[in-house]
């Protein structure tokens, strides 16, 4: 058995194409499993569908990997929290007047990078009810200092800096007074606290990010009797435009999240679907075949009522009408197939099986008919089904993703399809998010080429009446 | 003698045709009513109307000045017999199992009604109107695209096969994985690239917004936008068909009285005519039928990702909207027109190969 399992390798790997397939359904299972090692799969539901998790993460940023191959560096994105210790932001306590003191948390970083930010969100966290006033100063490299705006803070506050129109009125107007003009498009926020400020910042073709260290400081004035009890705290979120190895969606989310936990799901769902449905048409068409008579008049006009059923149709409605998980959609997606037209080419199968000289041995020593069926009659036929099981495979994975794209799949599931049906809703091709469709599309692929590779080898060996042509 | 075993022969095909035809109206009546069961969410979508029929008469009551003032118990027993006289009218007092056999001989009767929500572009409510109008659409498409895919892989898969090992041979067969992968999935790509990338065809639709006022226009227009939706079914689809195609006159060509006429010296274009293609023609045509028969739908998918306003769009619609009767007599008509070309087949089976016999063993 070893030593027939061994050489059946061995004349496998001759073939090349068997080799790719192979290598790249491994990687798959082993990514499906660092992915169920890791995280429990219901918390991957959770946290992907959470919007607290995500807030510091960049909203429809690329893939970090992107900055090597362009020349324009693009911003990741840069956290500041001064309640993070390890951060090291300074904080310190500066006597104004008597009784009056200014909390400062001064915020220093350094921006590098070709490209302005996405978006800047500062939040703040004081631990009293007590109204509290604070005022914003950014400091531009070149000592370049604007006031951003003064808040009263009562326990949190976020203020998205990205949308402060007062400040833009405030900085078109400074700009006039320098530059003598106004920029000829409409100067953003991110621009504006991020360009070098010369004629360059006057076209939207030669605006230019002022490298170098910039400052946010942020004071909160505090009276005598909160000094030592308030605590006041900021956090500062300049969000880049990449971000980490798969870019994030329109709701900040991680997508390599979803790609790597997107692979088991997908493996899983193919590989159930396709064997199942494999397997209980072939006992079907086995049953059919060898009692005949009336049971097989009812097992073939079942599977014609199934032919007539229009698949894809009653299974988007099954799916609409009950929102049903994915696992009950894969258990629908069974049900539907078991009669399918593979009934009919496995009966036609072993109606010849059936008068092959061995079975009517087995029948004139005594064997039972339930025997016959499983020990004698579906073992001569498996060599020759298996390519259709892993040819198959594919199909199932991309109707997931079919039912994904049109709106019905399972709306908490983690999947390939999911991630295409958010990037076509958002429309991501027309807003040139490629690598938005591109990974989830070619993951897809590679699972689709990888089954496909492996089965048509298969097919070759297995089915040597084609192997010469 | 020739006439009596002509008559026999007539009386036997003439009972093939009974039953077969039996046999394939009756998987039609109970498909259809599958359909019907599903479609109506066994009798839930009756719910949903009879609640929206609730909710619009309490509308109406509380928009009606006549009412206004009137005692608050009045008005409910105004209500309750308005709801009551709805419901009647519509039909839905009777038990669902009830109507659903009425829906059924309805939809077999071919007397589609009228949709609940979606109407034709024109306004109407008719089914027939409304499929009428998507038809042409899914036509024009698909079953072009079904043609073309069908015509061009028998040609180069009859080519192949006489040269079977050459280089381009083994180009399609190194090709065949592609279809692993779906057509629409090779419409994304092809969106990207033309559309988005290099922007030279639309990224979907039927024709230019606005439509051009000269009709030469107009079709090539249509024309431009069928571009991509017929290369990504192209793609996905042209080198399996060959190759199954290629395989299947291998599997003829090979046969023995093949090797006989070509001991014989019969000429090789005239073995190809009368010796491979002649015999292997019942499938090609069944294949050819079932497939013009099946591109009518549509292809919810493709039509989605094209915003191809057809008929696959139009099933996608009628199931986000529970529009059960537009469903239902999409499917309908399909049946129908499944179990007629089956039934045709059958009888054309019989007639022209003479190695099909009537009344001979076995069932299928």
């Amino acid at each position: 058995m070893i030593k027939q399992l061994t050489a059946f390798a061995r004349e496998l790997l001759i073939y090349r194409s068997a080799l790719v397939g192979i290598i790249i359904i491994t990687s798959l299972i082993l990514l499906s499993l660092y992915a169920v090692i890791t995280v429990p799969y219901e918390e991957i539901v959770r946290k992907w569908n959470s919007i607290e998790i995500w807030e510091d993460f960049p909203r429809n940023a690329m893939p970090s990997w992107i900055n090597i191959f362009t020349h324009r560096k693009l911003p990741e994105t840069i956290i500041l929290d001064s309640r993070r210790k390890e951060l090291g932001i300074n904080k310190t306590i500066i006597t104004i007047a008597s009784g009056k003191y200014i909390l400062r948390i001064l915020f220093t970083f350094n921006y590098i990078y070709d490209d302005f930010p996405s978006e800047i969100i500062l939040r703040l966290y004081s631990n009293t009810t007590k109204q509290t006033t604070t005022q914003i100063t950014w400091i531009k490299p070149g000592e370049i200092e604007y006031i951003l705006g003064r808040k009263l803070l009562r326990g949190y506050e976020s203020y998205y800096v990205s949308s402060d129109e007062e400040f833009l009125k405030k900085f078109n107007a400074n700009l006039i007074s320098k530059l003598g003009s106004k920029p000829n498009y409409d100067l953003s926020v991110n621009i504006a606290l991020f360009a070098k400020e010369d004629p360059s910042i006057l076209s939207r073709d030669t605006v230019e990010v002022s490298k170098g260290e910039y400052r946010v400081i942020v004071d909160a004035l505090i009276g005598e009797e909160d000094l030592g009890r308030a605590q006041v705290d900021a956090k500062l979120v300049v969000y880049g435009k990449v971000y980490g190895v798969a870019g994030t969606d329109h709701r900040r989310r991680d997508l390599a999240l979803a790609l790597i936990w997107g692979a088991p799901i997908a493996l899983a769902f193919g590989l159930v679907a396709s064997i199942t449905i494999t397997f209980a048409q072939m006992f079907i068409a086995a049953i059919s075949a060898w009692y005949g008579k009336s049971l097989d008049f009812v097992i073939q006009r079942i599977t014609e009522i199934f032919m007539v059923l229009p698949f894809l149709p009653i299974l988007l409605m099954i799916s609409y009408f009950y929102k049903i998980t994915i696992w009950t959609l894969l258990a629908v997606v069974i049900l539907l197939s078991i009669f399918g037209s593979g009934v009919k080419n496995y009966r036609a199968m072993f109606l010849q099986i059936k008068e092959i000289p061995y079975i009517e041995a087995a029948i004139a020593y005594g064997t039972s008919s339930l025997r016959i069926v499983f020990r004698y009659m579906i073992p001569k036929i498996l060599p020759t089904i298996i390519p259709t099981i892993v040819l198959s495979v594919p199909d199932f994975v991309f109707l997931e993703a079919v039912l994904a794209l049109l709106g019905v799949g399972d709306p908490r599931a983690v999947t390939w399809g999911r991630v295409l049906e958010d990037a076509a809703r958002e429309a991501a091709l027309y807003k040139g998010y490629y690598y938005w469709i591109l990974e989830p599309s070619i993951l897809l692929l590679l699972t689709a080429l990888g089954f496909a590779l492996l089965g048509l080898t298969l097919d070759k060996i297995l089915n040597p009446r084609l192997r010469e042509m | 003698m020739i006439v009596a075993t002509r008559y026999a022969m007539l009386k036997r095909l003439g009972k093939y045709i009974a039953i077969r035809g039996t046999a394939i109206l009756v998987t039609t009546i109970i498909a259809i009513y599958i359909v019907i069961f599903i479609a109506n969410m066994g009798g839930f979508v009756d719910e949903i109307i009879k609640s929206e029929i609730q909710f619009g008469v309490y509308e109406a009551i509380r928009n009606n000045p006549a009412y206004r003032g009137m005692n608050k118990s009045v008005i409910e027993l105004i209500a309750r017999d308005m709801i009551e006289m709805e419901i009647k009218r519509i039909g839905l007092d009777k038990p669902f199992i009830y109507r659903s056999f009425n829906y059924l001989i309805d939809a077999l009767t071919l007397n589609l009604g009228r949709a609940i929500r979606i109407t034709s572009a024109s306004g109407s409510r008719q089914v027939r109107i409304i499929i009428l109008e998507r038809l042409p659409a899914s036509i024009l498409l698909f079953t072009t695209i079904q043609i073309m895919l069908f015509f061009s892989s028998l040609v180069t898969g009859l080519y192949l096969s006489r040269r079977y090992g050459s280089k381009i041979d083994k180009i399609i067969v190194a090709l065949s994985p592609l279809s692993s992968m779906p057509g629409w999935f090779y419409g994304l790509f092809l969106i990207m690239i033309f559309a988005s990338w290099l922007g030279i065809l639309p990224y979907g639709g039927l024709v230019d917004a606005p439509p051009p006022e000269h009709p030469l226009l107009y079709a090539l227009s249509v024309l431009k936008h069928m571009v991509l939706p017929m290369m990504s079914w192209f793609i996905a689809y042209f080198a399996i068909n060959t190759y199954s195609m290629r395989t299947f006159f291998l599997m003829f060509s090979s046969e023995d009285y093949v090797e006989l006429a070509k001991a014989k010296g019969v000429p090789a274009r005239e073995i190809e005519r009368r010796y491979i293609l002649r015999p292997t023609l019942p499938p090609i045509v069944t294949q050819l039928a079932l497939l013009l028969i099946s591109s009518w739908m549509g292809a919810i998918v493709t039509e989605n990702i094209f915003n191809w306003p057809g008929i696959g769009t139009l099933i996608w619609m009628a199931i986000a909207n529970n529009d059960s009767p537009v469903l239902i007599g999409i499917v309908t008509i399909y049946a129908y027109l499944l179990a007629i070309t089956v039934l045709l087949l059958d009888i054309i089976y019989v007639l022209i190969d003479p190695r099909i016999k009537i009344g001979g063993v076995g069932t299928s």
